[in-house]
């Protein structure tokens, strides 16, 4: 399952993650590799399923999304059904970016963005408190985000 | 900037797909390419559009395990978030750094190879971090959804 890749493609695959807007000819340019031997490259991590895809990084603020919150969600139940149930009922909520099934004091961890604090009171009670087999539900409010990229690869 | 039902349409549209030329983008919205171009070359100008990312599967290059850890620091120590924050991205091993308001201060996304490799990150790296009081770790299971998709 593991894909080996050599330095190139590490080199390679840093590149695109300080910026994926990158052409085949700038990342060649980067680290040193004619655009056709960089875009051969790319291709043979996409289809190794090492590159998934690419997606555009909108400014949320600019579009009026002020507002990230961490939600650590406890299931009351815990039957096969009542898990399918509320992963398909959260997923289907727009609001709702990141659902990741987790081990350790919470069940679910999602990430929720919403224009303000009122907005987020709205979602929380109306769609998440709501979904089947919702129990205990912690809330933290993001105040400052840092990615650090290019580190593990 | 003033942002339009026109340029949330184009927004959406790159959202669903982020390789979408100019000409496709057109050709979805109903619009010539012109404008289209003229509305993207403006909305990154103003910051909207930010860039484009790649999405990179970590378990292929063999990191397989992804741990949340919830942290709390000692708030009587004045410089505490500062001084914690600038020893953890010394780590290589973590991927992400969030200061949160709520029960946990800090959220902190370690990536590691396996368990044990996790577990020596865990120990000779996170456990020597300056100020912590607390700690919580949530290790992930599988992700059911992970979009940055916006409502617009």
């Amino acid at each position: 399952m593991i894909v080996d890749i050599d330095e190139i493609d590490h080199a390679i695959l840093r590149t695109l993650q300080e910026d994926g807007g990158l052409s085949a000819k700038d990342v060649g340019g980067k680290v040193g590799l004619s655009q056709p031997a960089t875009w051969r490259r790319i291709k043979r991590l996409e289809t190794a399923g090492v590159i998934l895809g690419r997606s555009i990084i909108l400014d949320r603020e600019k579009l009026g999304f002020d507002v990230v919150v961490y939600l650590g969600v406890k299931l009351v139940t815990k039957g096969l059904l009542s898990i399918e149930d509320f992963e398909r009922a959260v997923c289907a909520i727009p609001e709702v970016q990141l659902v990741q099934h987790v081990l350790g004091v919470y069940d679910y961890r999602l990430k929720v963005v919403a224009r303000d604090i009122s907005d987020f009171e709205r979602i929380l009670r109306r769609r998440i408190m709501t979904l089947p087999g919702v129990g205990n539900v912690e809330s933290n409010v993001l105040l400052s985000d840092e990615v650090v990229v290019g580190m593990t690869v | 900037m003033h942002i339009d039902d026109v340029d949330r349409k184009l927004l959406r549209l790159l959202q669903d797909d982020a390789t979408r030329s100019v000409s496709e983008l057109a050709e979805l919205a109903n619009m010539s390419s012109g404008p289209v171009w003229r509305r993207l070359e403006k909305l990154e100008s103003a910051g909207v559009i930010l860039g484009r990312k790649v999405e990179i599967n970590y378990a292929k290059l063999g990191y397989s395990v992804l741990v949340f850890l919830r942290i709390t620091l000692d708030k009587t120590q004045g410089n505490a978030f500062d001084e914690f924050t600038i020893d953890a991205r010394k780590i290589p091993e973590v991927v992400a750094i969030q200061t949160l308001l709520g029960r946990v201060d800090i959220r902190m996304d370690v990536r590691a190879r396996d368990l044990n490799h996790y577990q020596e990150i865990y120990k000779s790296r996170v456990l020597a971090l300056p100020h912590i009081t607390d700690i919580e770790a949530l290790m992930l299971v599988s992700e059911v959804k992970n979009t940055e998709r916006l409502p617009i």
